[in-house]
């Protein structure tokens, strides 16, 4: 009976009707939608912070986060390795590093780099290196003067493919090392920052240079589905002696957790103040709607209908406005995603204030599920709840009052 | 045996600062089959004693028992339960609920009451029947004319056999012949059913069907006139 009346009843004025259906819908698409751009955008952040450079999980020398200088790098890569082969779950990823700050010079130019050893293979997998170099060749494990640097630093330097370049820096014995490198490949990516700031050798090259003999300075893991971090992250702790410490991407880049934070809270905010726009539109309706059938109400407790059913009847009608609205706003913000899942949107007009929040320049939308299933039980839960006021004023009628009403 | 029994029923309406004694002590006590007529001019209290005798409203004192049962001592729940299975009312504006059809309004009540769905298609279609309307069960009342929209009001109040059916002004809106034919098919029913119908109204025509006529001026029964059987 209540799916019933309420389905007629909220068609006895249809232009009402569909203009409050319009507000839900579009306060649902833009919930969607929007909702889909910040995600897209806040994973486009967490990715390029997690491929640059850093992983999901980190292990360094004790120290070395605060001075990452030579004498904190880690003597005994093998205990690492053994730790890691007993921990980390099957289809985790992992690569060996020696960072060091460096100089980089040629005959017109140099600036500070970050002088990256690494071990082809394992970093391909790991990092952004391993697909980014699209000009001469990437590293390969017997690389001795080969280096890798980016193409905002060949076009600093104003130097080409197969010139070479100089790195130096300080060695375990506090001397300066340096070494001429021949660019062997060039790579690009979406931030010019991190094309100007890393240049890769081999780890041996890099050893060999800074006398390291079998000295990293990190090792970076990444874990099969990006789970479970924060409890690979507490039983690597556990086992590694307490020379050794660990650290999730989120300690590693405390900006990038901040603004994760931010953006869930401003999702919150954002899901809050379309709800409190649209809530006051169902609010309204409904109450039009109930003053307008005041006699009715009347006849209803006249012929004996209890309150709390005049209260279900009204709901009921709420329940189709939400549930239309809905399901209507979540085609349309899916198709929408859908549309720009391709291709994007271009932030290349805003290149540089992307660059520095590590935004790339496109940004594609990303659905989550539960962003989805949030956005809807908002809309539906507090539909009906603003909804009960005017039930319960339906429903507080008394037949005499409401059948005398004109 | 009485069916309705109200002994020096007072009510008083607050409008805003003023005070209207719209009942100064009635008793009146109506038995079971009657077909009784409240008469008065507007504004003598006659609605407002149909509203109290059907539990609609509580009088400010005195005492009202509506087949067998003490109105003043139910609850709000209590005095719905007695509205929906012993009650039923036909209103002068019809008030037929304009989403459902004739016979959706028809079974409405009986849908309140739990009865069984096919059970309730089959009485709502033979109460339509009795009083005219064969065929239009699915005419939605703005579809309807006056007569018929009152016959579908008239067949809702009777279809679930209430002990007593309320009628307010039931004919007001109606042309002569439709309220003619209206009243006819009422006495019908009180005489085939023997249900219990009492009238408010100030329309002669209903004065005459009646066969007891009550007259209710400032509040009082002025007059009680048994008049036909």
């Amino acid at each position: 009976m209540y799916f019933q009346l309420g389905w007629r009843n909220i068609w006895r004025n249809p232009r009402r009707t569909t203009v409050i259906l319009l507000a839900i819908i579009i306060g649902v698409w833009s919930m969607i939608f929007l909702g889909a751009l910040m995600r897209g955008m806040i994973e486009d952040m967490v990715e390029n912070g997690i491929s640059t450079m850093t992983g999901e999980i980190q292990v360094h020398h004790k120290g070395y986060r605060d001075d990452p200088v030579i004498e904190n790098s880690m003597p005994d890569p093998k205990v690492v390795e053994t730790t890691l082969n007993n921990i980390l779950p099957t289809g985790s990823l992992w690569t060996a590093r020696v960072r060091v700050n460096a100089i980089a010079s040629n005959a017109r130019h140099s600036m500070a780099v970050t002088l990256v050893g690494i071990d082809p293979v394992r970093e391909a997998k790991v990092s952004f290196i391993g697909e980014a170099v699209n000009k001469g060749r990437f590293l390969k494990s017997d690389d001795k003067f080969g280096i890798i640097v980016g193409k905002a630093l060949l076009e600093k330097f104003e130097t080409k493919l197969g010139h070479k370049i100089i790195l130096m820096s300080q060695d375990t014995n506090q001397e300066i090392a340096s070494r001429s490198f021949r660019i062997i490949g060039v790579f690009r990516t979406e931030m010019e920052s991190t094309e100007k700031q890393f240049a890769f050798v081999t780890i041996p090259a890099a050893q060999q240079m800074l006398k390291l003999k079998d000295a990293i300075s990190e090792v970076s893991i990444i874990l099969p589905e990006h789970k479970d971090v924060n409890k690979v992250t507490v039983s690597l702790r556990e086992a590694l002696p307490p020379a050794y410490e660990v650290q999730t991407w989120r300690e590693l880049l405390p900006i990038l957790n901040a603004y994760l934070e931010i953006f869930n809270g401003f999702s919150f905010l954002w899901y809050v103040v379309v709800f409190v726009a649209m809530g006051f539109g169902i609010v309204n309706t409904t109450l039009m709607a109930v003053f307008e059938r005041i006699r009715e109400f009347g006849l209803f407790k006249a012929l004996g209908m209890k309150p709390w059913w005049i209260i279900k009847e009204v709901l009921t009608e709420s329940f189709f406005l939400l549930v239309i609205g809905m399901a209507i706003g979540n085609i349309l913000g899916f198709l929408s995603v859908f549309a720009l899942s391709e291709n994007g949107i271009d932030l290349s007009s805003l290149a540089a204030g992307a660059e520095f929040a590590g935004i790339s320049r496109v940004i594609y939308p990303a659905i989550l599920s539960r962003d989805v299933v949030l956005a809807n039980l908002v809309v539906f839960v507090l539909g009906l709840l603003v909804s009960i006021y005017p039930a319960v004023k339906a429903a507080k009628f008394t037949p005499v009052e409401a059948l005398a009403h004109t | 045996m009485n069916i309705v029994e109200c002994t020096d029923i007072k009510k008083t309406y607050r409008q805003g600062k003023v005070e209207v004694k719209a009942l100064n002590g009635v008793t009146l006590s109506v038995e079971k089959g009657a077909f009784v007529a409240l008469a008065g001019p507007s504004g003598s209290g006659k609605t407002t004693m149909l509203n109290i005798i059907g539990g609609l409203d509580l009088a400010d004192s005195g005492r009202v028992i509506m087949d067998g049962n003490v109105l003043g001592n139910m609850t709000q729940s209590e005095l719905a339960n007695l509205r929906l299975r012993d009650i039923g009312f036909v209103f002068q504006a019809y008030n037929l609920i304009p989403v459902l059809s004739a016979l959706e309004n028809v079974e409405f009540v009986m849908l309140l009451q739990g009865v069984p769905q096919a059970e309730r298609r089959e009485r709502a279609k033979a109460i339509l029947d009795d009083v005219g309307l064969e065929g239009k069960y699915n005419r939605r009342p703005a579809e309807l004319s006056g007569g018929q929209q009152q016959r579908v009001a008239v067949a809702r109040a009777i279809v679930s056999a209430p002990s007593i059916v309320l009628a307010d002004e039931p004919t007001a809106n109606l042309d002569s012949s439709t309220g003619k034919g209206l009243l006819e098919m009422m006495k019908q029913m009180n005489e085939k059913k023997n249900a219990t119908f009492i009238f408010s109204t100030h329309d002669k025509m209903v004065m005459d069907y009646a066969r007891r006529l009550v007259l209710i001026r400032d509040g009082l029964v002025a007059d009680d006139q048994v008049r036909k059987k």
